[in-house]
Formats: C-alpha cells, structure tokens, sequence
C-alpha cells in the first residue's frame, strides 16, 4: 500500500484503506463493510450498543483513556429535550496527527462512528469539531457528510428506522484550547474558546445547555468495527485494561516517522527501532515524550522494556496521552526543546486562570534565559516552583500539560540544564 | 468554639459547615466563600463579585476544603453540610502566595503614581499573603495605556484580569462593549470600537468594580490619594432615585461620588449622570452671611439680627388675622427638614401657596441589570418630600418659569433654595415682605428684605424622600462657608418667634416635627432610618400623592 510507510506488525483496522482515494467514497466505504455497523446498531437498540462498547473495553484516544462506554451510560437514559454528540476533531496536541489522516481517507468511518454513538446516547445531532487549519479534512468531511445526507444514512430517517440524527462539520478558528471538551463547546456555541468549571459535568449540561457526550476522532472511528464484530472481537489486541489497537503517530529522531496503527502493548522500543527504522546514523536514544507535548518526558531507561499501554507508560512515570511518541536522539538540546513546548502552551493558554495565564510565559522567559547561556541554579528551583504552583490550580489542565515537561525534564535531564548555566552561577562553585 | 458536633442538622433547606473552625448555619446553595463572609472570614478573591457571575477564574478565592483532593475555588462551590473548610490550610496559603506573585510577574508596581494605591485589592493581598520578595526578574510585558472613552482610561499593565468590567457590562449594563481580546499573558481588555464606552450611561461603574488601578477616572485622575479622602456617606442629589452614595472629600472639596451599597435602591451601582455632578457641589459663589436691606442699602448681618428683621417683616406684612396673600417658593434639592419648616413657617403666617420648580428630563435611564434602578425624570432628589408635604409643582420641564402670576399675587414672598435663574434684580421687588434663603448668589435675591445663607445638603445632616417615598439620611461632609446653616434652623426660629412656642433645637426634633405634618412618615424616627433609609407607609404615600 502507498501510504507513506507501513509494517508488516501493523494491525490495520481504522487504518484500513488509507492511501486509497477511493476509500474517502460512499461507495468505497461501503466496500470495506462500512456502514454495516450502523445498520446493526439500529437493529440492537442504544442500550446494547452502550454495552457492547463497554465489553470491548474501548477507552477514550483524545488522551485522558476514560472508557467510552462507562462515559456513554453517564447521558440520562430518559430524554427530556435534546441530547447531543460532539466530536473532538480539533487535534492539535503537538506531536499528534492521528485524526488528520482518519479524516483525510476515512471520512465515513467517521460519520460512521458518530451516527451510531449519536444513536446510543439517544442525541439528535452531531456536531463534528474539525480543526480550522485541517482544510483538506474539512473539505472531505463536508463531502462526505453531503454523501451521508443523500443516501439516507443522516438525516430524519436514518436507514430507515425513523430515527433523526443530524451531522454537522464545524470547522474551528485555530486555538489549541478548543481542544478542551468544555472550550470545544463555548466555541461550538458562538464564544470564546474558555473551559467551563466542572461540575456540571458535559453529561449533565453540556454544549448548549443540554447533555452532551464528547469522544475523540479515533474513539468513534473505532466504534463501526467494534459494534459490527463485537466486543470480544476488539479484545483480541492489547491487554485487559487496555484492549485494541492503537495509532502511534512517531515523530523526531526516527527514520520512518509518520501513524502506525498497532494493537495496545506495543513494546516502545520495538516502535522506534523496528516499526520506525530506528534512530539516523550514529545517533543513540536520549529521551522520548510518549504522549503528545503534554506529558512527563522519559529517558532511554525508562523506553526501554516499556510496552505501549495506558498502564505500561504510567509505570514508566508518563502517561500514553494520544499516543503521540516523539523520539529525541542524544544530538538534542532538552532545554530547547522543553522550551519550545512550554512556548506553545504560552501562545495557547487561554488566559483565564492566573497561574497559567502568567505561569506559562513566566516559565518560557526563564527557559529561555537558561537556554542563552544567562541562567542561574536558583532558576531551576524557580521552575519547580512555579510548575508545583501550576498544577491543579486551574480550572483546566492547560496548566498541569505546560508544567509536566518542565518538571519531568528538570528532574531527569537535569545536566543539561547545568551545562548552560555559567559556572560562577552553580551552587557549590567557589 | 471547636466544631466536634458536625453530626448536628441543619434546619431544612439549609446547611452547617465549620470554617476555619467556627460553624456557621446558611442555606443550601450558598458558596463556601459567601458562607466565610458571614462569619467574618473574608477569602481573597477578584473575579467574584456579589452581583454579577463567577467564572472562578482568579484562582484566588481557592480554599482547602477537608478530605478533597484539589484546593476548590470558594467563590463557585457550594458549601456541603458537614464540611469543614481550611481557608488558612498551609496548603490554600501556598497556593495564595504563588498567586499572588503571578500577578506581579508583569505587574509595574508603579503605586506612586496610581489612583488606586490604598485602596487596592493587589496591594492588600500582597501585603497580607505575598512573597517577601519577588522571583521574577525577566523583563515585563507592557501594554501601555488606553482610552476607552467616556470617562474611563484603561492601564492594561496592571489588570489582573479578573473580567469584571466585561461582566459588568454585559450582565449589568445590558451593554456589551468590552471584551477580552487576545489569549494567554496577552490578554487584554479592549473596546469594539473607536467611541468605546462613550454613550453607555452606566460605564462609570466599571472604575468601582476594578480591584486594581487598571480601570481609572479621567476626572479623578491624580486628583487625590485614597488615604486623604473621606469617605461619607450619603444621598445622590442628581435625581429622584436616591442612589445612596459616599462623598469622597479632601480640603474641603468633593472629589468624586462612589455608589453605596443598598440593595432596595441602587445595589452596588449608580448613573454617570449622577457621579460626574458633583461641582456644584464644591462652588464658591455662595452667600456666606445674612443680609440685610433691600439693594442697593443691603449689609450684611448677624443670625440674630437678621432673623429679628425678618421676623419684624413677617408680622408688619403678615399681621395675624390678616389677609395677606403668603406665597412660597420651595425647592426640591431642599431636605425634608427644611421643606416642613417652610410648610409650619406659612401655616404659621395664616395659610398660603406653596410652589416649587423642578427641572424633569424626557425619558428615564434604566439599567437593564437591576430593574428598580434607573436615572428618573425628576432631576431633584427630594421632589417627592415635597409633595408629600403638599407643595405643588409649577413651571416648565427644564425647571424654570411659572413663577409670573403667582409672585404678582403675593403679598409675602419666601423663596427657599429656588436660584432663579431666570430672574433679574427686580424679581419680588413689589412684594410688601420678601425673604430668600439660599445658598448661591443669584440676582433675583437682590430685592429681598432679608437674605440668609443656607448650607448644601452635604454640609448637614438629613433627609430626602426619594421617588418610591423612601426615607433617607445624608450626613456633612464639608464645613458651611461662612455663617451659613441649614434653612430649618432659620424657619423654625421665624416660626417660634411668629407663634410664640419652641423652635426644634436638633435635626432629630426637625424630622419629629416632619413626621407629625405627613401622616404616611407617622412613628417615624430620624435614627431608625438608618444608613440604608425607610420607606415612608405606602398606602398613605399614595393617598397624599393622589389628593395633591
């Protein structure tokens, strides 16, 4: 297949068909069982949907890895106005382009996936929220929703059944915070993009008031197959907590970088030297960020021996986020890049809350000093200050993502640190 | 008292929580930082304010809350019976503290030269809570300052971004034009629009609500600092609202007017139009001392001078059992006290017409956040005290004419606060017996036998009866020029002398004497009005209203 690179370990389920033009079509959906799981969904009834979601044990791939079904149960079962789907489509964790590709060549996955969660949850209308820099998504997901419309598949009569279920593409005006599931929906709704406090939770009073169920791209994409073959059926990758497959998109220091879909589990190291074609030439591995820019960074200790699942990753002292592995060889400067990051976090924080409005930025300009060869050792103890004081003090965890590389990088990579900082400045320095 | 009896019911609909070791009793729903402040305990905070939403974003406000994970945001949480809440917890100081020096991160701590110094939430809390000293020495983001029309201008360098003026606007006044613009440490507060609030009749407010000196008065700009001025309390002149207010004084001035709270009249709020008209308040062309003689052999004089001469006149123009014609003219800026002295005076002197003229806008000024307020047509604050004491309205909307006819009927002539603006020198010259009282030179004073000088509201004590017929008090704030003092003592002093019996000696007896003239005002006491006022007794009010 052409798709940029694929491996024979691969496990191609939701990856199925990209790279194929033809795959973006009513018809070449259709070709690859596509929409059968809708038909079967409509025959079962929404509470043996929810429970065939929760046997499959499929969790939440936006990142936090909640199940789908258990959070799908949480929509009151009797409706007393409209429910509503969102659909988390506005991938923009650094490090993550997993939902672009899924949309980009399986756009009926998608409204697939959407149409049948939509019918669980008994909502009345999905809303798709599509990142506003993925132009190309956009324009494939308005098609094909066209497509949905036309053959009976979205709309006031789903397959036939009676059932309405609307599907609306929402392309987003390009911040990272509409990422959040509570920001998605003041945005949805016509306002800044702010997190909401919780309580209430989405499922209570969520976008427009009303109950809401927010998933993830890959997490609906998953949900065709898993209602069309069932949930032991999913069970057969990974492990008990973590059942399935999973794309792990790689970047960085790798030869091979770009998606592999690979069943939970997956050793790490085996993804970058196997899967990914391993490091350039003469280069080692010094750190990897397994989870999208949010989450600890972990040493080539840690990597090693490391299976890729919700539980393995936390073992190692990180979390798999979105599965967004970025693979640092031992040429980087760790300062740099953790500077980078938290940069991106300054330019996204959206300002609300004070110790991530002021803690963000704060936390780049002392990165940034170190990193001009103008810091101190009290400026690390700064940074584990201010990071302590970022975490879980906001009504979102914006904050929390922007200190974890911070903290974990000082921690680990901590020479690196001290390399910068001129020698009259170190502690102990006589 | 230690809290060991958490196991203890709440009446129902209501819950008991211990903070910082003291239970306190509040209904279901209150916010453990509302429940704090009954009991005394005041949790730092800047983007709750009690009259408009919380979005909890301050992160000041977060209190440890016994056996939850996370420090919880006491401005949005509902305090749950049987909690118990550390607002002091090592940990909720900590998390003080780190904040606290977020915000001065970029802060430019340029307290010289702010209005707001002294009176400042960030300097209180940093002074209470903060660092010792400050970890940050990265150069500061500046934004520089911005007018946003009216009379507001905007440092942006000190805004803590609390979102309170966007609230504000948007919630209160019914007027939505702030907004944050731009995220993360570059958010800043902007207008739409080049005319920015200009227009919108409640944007003053936003300069009270700001904790910091980010939002600042043009007009009082660098006029004062907080800790010279005095803060009194009293009633705002400009309409017949009676948005209760302070007067901040320093030397002798009013250096601008600050809303106070009272729920049943102007919650936290008041009108542009009222706030910025306050210099009439702070004018020097007053009469300083009675006056004797008609001009042009007019000297001044003595009180007791004066009020024998005018006593003297009263009885030769008056004599009793007589058929002198007496008309007064009164005003609706004059206290309640002083407008009953004047109705006994020419009850006194056999009966007789009183008037006055009162300037009305076209239309009211409603604020859409708060139904019962609004700037009301009547632009005097005591119109209804008036006519509760049977005074009659004449003249035109813009407060002047209709005088003519009466005036040339009278025999005796008492002018009472009324500047006449729209009189020359002759004005009363052919009245047998013409006294002014009042506080301002004016030519149509010129005639008079007898001038005495009366000091402003906001020289004394007293009261005015706003539109809905709500008693209220007002104290001095400023020294009288001069000899000047209130009308009552003068027209309780002619009346004693006319009559013969005791003249009230104190502002509490003048308001006893009102209260006997107005039935709807009965049992009434000056001191049980408190300093949020009483409603006169509706029913009555309505009846004298409609019977005038």
């Amino acid at each position: 297949m052409a798709y940029p690179y694929t491996h024979p370990k691969e496990v191609r389920v939701l990856s199925r068909g990209w790279g194929e033009p033809a795959t973006r079509t009513l018809d070449g959906w259709r070709a690859l069982q596509g929409y059968q799981g809708l038909a079967k969904a409509l025959e079962m009834g929404p509470d043996a949907v929810i429970e065939t979601v929760k046997s499959s044990g499929l969790r939440g791939r936006g990142g936090a890895g909640f199940p789908t079904g258990l959070k799908w149960s949480f929509m009151p079962k009797e409706k007393s106005g409209a429910h509503y789907l969102c659909c988390n489509a506005d991938e923009s964790e650094p490090g993550t382009f997993k939902d672009r590709e899924l949309m980009r060549w399986t756009p009926h996955q998608l409204i697939e996936g959407c149409l049948i969660a939509a019918y669980a949850i008994r909502a009345d209308h999905a809303y798709i929220y599509c990142r506003g820099e993925f132009f190309e998504a956009n324009l494939v997901l308005a098609r094909a929703v066209e497509e949905a419309y036309a053959a009976g598949l979205a709309g006031s009569d789903v397959l036939g059944s009676g059932v309405s279920i609307d599907v609306t593409v929402h392309q987003g005006a390009g911040a990272y915070i509409c990422g959040e599931e509570t920001a998605l929906m003041e945005s949805l709704e016509g306002r800044r993009g702010l997190p909401r406090i919780k309580p209430p939770f989405p499922a209570a009073v969520g976008v427009f008031g009303r109950p809401t169920t927010i998933n993830n791209v890959e997490t609906l994409c998953a949900i065709p197959h898993i209602v069309r073959e069932g949930g032991a059926w999913y069970r057969q990758w990974g492990t008990e907590k973590s059942p399935g497959t999973k794309l792990f998109c790689v970047s960085g220091h790798v030869r091979k970088p770009g998606n592999y879909e690979l069943p939970m589990g997956f050793p790490m190291m085996d993804l970058i030297r196997d899967v990914c074609g391993g490091m350039p030439e003469g280069r080692s591995l010094k750190a990897v960020i397994p989870g999208g820019a949010s989450v600890p960074i972990m040493t080539a200790e840690e990597c090693d021996g490391c299976a890729l699942h919700y539980e393995g990753v936390v073992e190692r002292g990180s979390m798999l986020g979105c599965a967004s592995v970025i693979v640092m060889d031992d040429s980087t400067n760790i300062v740099k890049q953790v500077r980078r990051m938290v940069d991106f976090f300054a330019h996204e924080s959206c300002g609300q809350c004070t110790p991530c409005r002021e803690g963000t930025s704060w936390l780049s300009r002392v990165l940034r000093r170190i990193e001009d060869g103008r810091g101190t050792e009290d400026d690390l103890s700064t940074l584990l200050s201010l990071g302590d004081e970022m975490t879980g003090t906001t009504i979102c965890v914006l904050s929390d993502s922007a200190a974890a590389p911070v903290i974990s990088s000082i921690q680990k990579f901590k020479d690196d640190y001290l390399a910068l900082i001129p020698a009259r400045d170190k502690a102990g320095v006589a | 008292m230690s809290a060991t009896d958490t196991g203890t019911t709440a009446p129902p609909g209501h819950v008991k929580v211990t903070i910082d070791g003291q239970e306190v009793v509040v209904p279901k729903g209150t916010t453990i930082l509302q429940a704090a402040q009954k009991i005394g305990i005041e949790v730092p905070h800047y983007c709750y304010h009690p009259a408009l939403s919380s979005p909890a974003q301050c992160r000041l406000c977060l209190v440890e809350v016994v056996g939850a994970p996370k420090l919880a945001p006491s401005c949005v949480t509902a305090a749950q019976d049987g909690q118990v809440v550390q607002t002091a917890s090592e940990k909720a100081k900590a998390m003080r503290e780190g904040v606290l020096e977020f915000y001065l991160a970029n802060h430019p701590l340029d307290c010289p030269i702010c209005d707001q110094s002294g009176e400042c939430k960030l300097q209180d809390y940093v002074f209470a809570e903060g660092r010792k000293h400050g970890r940050a020495r990265e150069p500061k983001r500046v934004f520089g300052r911005d007018d946003f029309g009216a009379d507001i201008l905007f440092y942006g360098d000190r805004c803590v971004m609390c979102t309170r003026c966007v609230r504000f606007m948007e919630e209160v006044a019914g007027d939505p034009l702030l907004t944050v613009v731009e995220r993360g440490n570059r958010s800043v507060i902007d207008t739409f629009f080049e005319e920015g609030l200009q227009g919108s009749p409640y944007a003053g407010n936003i300069v009270d609500v700001c904790p910091v000196g980010a939002l600042v008065s043009k007009d009082f700009l660098h006029k004062a600092r907080a800790w010279d001025l005095e803060h009194i309390p009293s009633v705002c002149p400009n309409c017949s609202q009676g948005c209760n207010i302070e007067l901040h004084v320093r030397d002798g001035l009013v250096q601008r007017l600050r809303p106070r709270l009272n729920p049943e009249v102007n919650g936290h709020w008041m009108c542009d139009y009222g706030r910025y008209r306050y210099e009439g308040l702070n004018r020097r062309d007053r009469i300083e001392a009675p006056l004797v003689g008609r001009a042009p052999a007019r000297r001044a004089s003595g009180w007791s001078e004066a009020l024998d001469a005018a006593a003297a006149r009263l009885r030769e123009g008056a004599p009793r059992g007589g058929q002198a014609r007496v008309l007064a003219v009164a005003s609706a800026e004059a206290p309640n006290e002083d407008l009953a002295a004047l109705r006994s005076l020419v009850d006194t002197l056999g009966g007789g017409d009183i008037v006055f003229r009162s300037p009305r806008a076209e239309e009211e000024i409603p604020l859409p956040g708060m139904l019962t307020l609004a700037r009301r047509r009547d632009l005097a604050p005591n119109v209804h005290g008036a006519e509760l004491l049977g005074m009659r309205r004449v003249g035109g909307e813009d407060g002047t004419g209709g005088l003519d006819e009466h005036v040339r009927r009278a025999d005796v002539l008492i002018v009472l606060g009324d500047e006449l603006p729209d009189f020359g020198e002759e004005f009363g010259r052919e009245r047998a017996v013409y006294l002014y009282l009042g506080s301002y030179e004016t030519p149509g004073a010129a005639a008079a036998d007898v001038v005495l000088p009366v000091s402003t509201f906001a020289e004394r004590e007293g009261t005015f009866t706003n539109f809905e017929g709500r008693m209220q008090r007002f104290w001095p704030g400023l020294d009288a020029p001069g000899a000047s003092r209130p009308a009552w003592r003068a027209l309780f002093a002619l009346r004693a002398a006319l009559a013969g019996d005791e003249a009230p000696g104190t502002v509490e007896e003048a308001f006893h004497h009102l209260t006997r003239l107005v039935p709807a005002l009965e049992g009434m006491t000056l001191d049980g009005l408190g300093t949020e006022g009483a409603r006169a007794r509706t029913e009555v009010a309505a009846a004298t209203r409609a019977g005038d």
